[in-house]
């Protein structure tokens, strides 16, 4: 079939060979391609430029565009990441996202490799139905399960606790570390645990020294990803929390930073900044563990 | 075979029961689906079918309610403010999809040519949708201020295309289609870079084959890219229509739903009648009331393209 119609059509397929490399050279190059995607990556990219030259700018450049430039900044000054760092809770707000962020990751992380282990190695009666229905448990938003969330969690007495978020966030940090390692266990051959079960180990020393050594890739993909969702968490840390000390980062730079009707733009784009370079820090190291877990998910 | 290693595990260690308990399956199986499926149920299935109860009832912040059936989608009804933001919330799910999937596409297919330092880039690209969406969004709240907007001071300083400021967030279409752009912005990386995992698992002899049949730029990818494409841009458009339209954070943190309460969306208004609100009952009402949008969007949003996926006789199951 093939061959018949380009048998049919030669001058036709000459065209078309000539129009492909006309289009991968010189000019035509740069508008069909360089041209739109440095605009992408120049649009993409600005607001974290401007978060970070607003965040440096003393007040005088910041709100006078007649006398400044006002995309550079001709006296940089850390007086915002100053006042943030010593006269707010900062610091605190830091600290208690770190730490919550690291307690949920390592909770899912550790029911996932179980759940995962069981679902995709154990293969009992059922075991796709309970595949299914964590999957599903992914599809439920967050902004449906708030107000009952934070009905039960005043009943448990964890109202204003960290451990209100410790034991929420999981709810959508299991599904997804789940799904990503039963993919990662799929792809190690049960040979390999057989071998180990013959040599007399018993099914959990074989996950824990043949399983887990070779899905390790899978686990930093999943660890990271979920540290950053939970960094990256408002809704219920919003609901949740109330005193101003044990909040969140994103939540405390939004309430606590916007002080009546006069914004403090210089700190409140220091803090949005600091806030982010936890996660663009882990993020630079981890870049393909990243785009190996997000593709891994949507593939799945 | 598990039977056999089962029966030498016993045998070779004789630690007794424990090691054997561990070893029987529907124990190990038990215990390995516990603590997943324990958090689940207790922070996810149960906050699930509680928040539909608690949407029939009058409960309040510290006061336990009553049943009163439909009361509070009766009253929803005739809340204009509910009202607008069901129409606010469909027109944001629409426009923004549209919009990031257009751009999206694009620049999945930009980035899918041989390019210099394409790692580098394709990490630069996702980084909008790494940092925390509040703080970005706190960005470009920044970025529509309405004295001091960067583009209003491109617009009218330096390109003269405009003689006045824009009022981003003063009006409520202007706030709107803001906030359509901003979540624009946040969801064309996880698009863009999703398309092109797509996009790379497509074999180049299929594009050879419809250049030797002579097919130009536009019919390669009409009739080779978009089929191909077709079962993961089903799965990625499921998952955006669902979190865009469940959005929260990005309409927070700009306008609080203001002015007048013209751009909220159904989860920040069930936020603010809720929790600031103290009104439990009528917040849950209008988070259930997104249910059956929910439910029909996924259905259309995956059945209408995975059905493609069979037509394109690739997979039968």
């Amino acid at each position: 079939m093939t061959d018949h119609a380009a048998a049919e059509r030669p001058h036709l397929v000459e065209k078309e060979q000539a129009g492909v490399i006309d289009w991968s050279s010189g000019p035509r190059r740069f508008i069909t391609l360089y041209l739109p995607l440095s605009l992408f990556v120049i649009v993409l990219l600005f607001p974290f430029y401007w978060m970070a030259i607003t965040a440096i700018k003393p007040n005088s450049e910041l709100y006078d565009y007649k006398n400044n430039n006002p995309f550079w900044v001709k006296s940089p000054t850390l007086e915002n990441i100053n006042k943030l760092l010593f006269q707010t809770d900062y610091p605190q707000w830091l600290l208690t996202t770190m730490t919550v962020a690291t307690v949920a990751t390592a909770l899912s992380l550790f029911s996932s490799v179980l759940a995962a282990y069981a679902i995709q190695r154990l293969k009992f009666k059922g075991s796709q139905y309970v595949g299914l229905g964590i999957y599903l448990a992914y599809l439920v938003p967050p902004s449906i399960l708030f107000i009952p969330m934070a009905t039960l969690i005043f009943q448990l007495g964890l109202f204003d606790s960290q451990w209100a978020l410790i034991l929420t966030y999981p709810t959508f940090l299991i599904p997804f570390c789940t799904w990503l390692l039963i993919g990662y266990f799929k792809s190690i051959p049960f040979e390999l645990e057989e071998c180990a079960m013959i040599d007399g180990a018993t099914r959990l020393q074989t996950l824990w020294k043949i399983t887990l050594p070779l899905a390790l890739p899978g686990l930093i993909s999943a660890g990271i990803f979920a540290f950053t969702l939970s960094w990256n968490e408002f809704i219920y840390a919003l609901a949740f929390i109330q005193s101003a000390e044990k909040k969140t980062v994103p939540v405390a730079v939004l309430t606590q930073l916007v002080e009546g009707d006069v914004y403090h733009w210089g700190s409140l784009m220091a803090g949005a900044l600091l806030g982010s370079i936890p996660v663009a820090l882990l993020y630079s190291f981890f870049v393909d563990y990243y785009v190996a877990s997000l593709t891994g998910a949507v593939k799945e | 075979m598990t039977i056999a290693a089962e029966a030498r595990a016993g045998h070779q260690f004789s630690q007794g029961w424990l090691t054997r308990l561990f070893d029987y399956k529907p124990f190990l199986v038990f215990i390995c689906l516990l603590p997943a499926l324990g958090l689940l149920l207790v922070f996810l299935s149960y906050p699930l079918g509680l928040g539909v109860w608690l949407a029939f009832t009058d409960t309040r912040i510290g006061r336990a309610g009553y049943f009163i059936g439909f009361e509070n989608f009766q009253s929803l009804w005739h809340d204009p403010v509910f009202i607008t933001s069901v129409w606010n919330t469909l027109l944001y799910t629409g426009v923004a999809t549209i919009g990031k999937f257009g751009l999206g596409l694009w620049l999945a297919l930009l980035l899918n040519n041989h390019l210099p330092f394409k790692s580098l880039l394709r990490a630069l690209i996702l980084v909008p949708w790494i940092v925390p969406t509040v703080l970005s969004a706190i960005a470009f709240w920044w970025i529509y201020d309405p004295q001091f907007s960067i583009i209003s001071y491109i617009l009218v300083d330096v390109l003269g295309w405009r003689e006045t400021y824009i009022d981003f967030l003063g009006a409520p279409w202007p706030a709107r289609f803001s906030l359509i752009a901003a979540n624009i912005w946040r969801g064309i990386p996880f698009v863009a870079i999703s398309l092109l995992a797509g996009l790379q698992t497509i074999s180049p002899a299929l594009y050879e084959a419809a250049m030797l049949d002579g097919a130009n730029a536009w019919q390669r990818f009409r009739h080779v890219t978009l089929p191909m494409l077709m079962p993961i841009l089903a799965v990625v458009l499921t998952f955006s229509v669902l979190f865009t339209f469940t959005d929260f954070q990005l309409v927070y943190a700009i306008t609080r739903g203001g002015p007048i309460n013209s751009t909220h969306l159904m989860a920040t208004l069930a936020f603010q009648r809720g929790i600031p609100g103290g009104q439990l009952g009528e917040g849950a009402a209008i988070a259930v009331a997104m249910i059956p949008f929910l439910v029909m969007a996924t259905l259309f949003s995956y059945f209408a393209l995975a059905r493609r996926k069979w037509q394109q006789g690739e997979d039968n199951d």
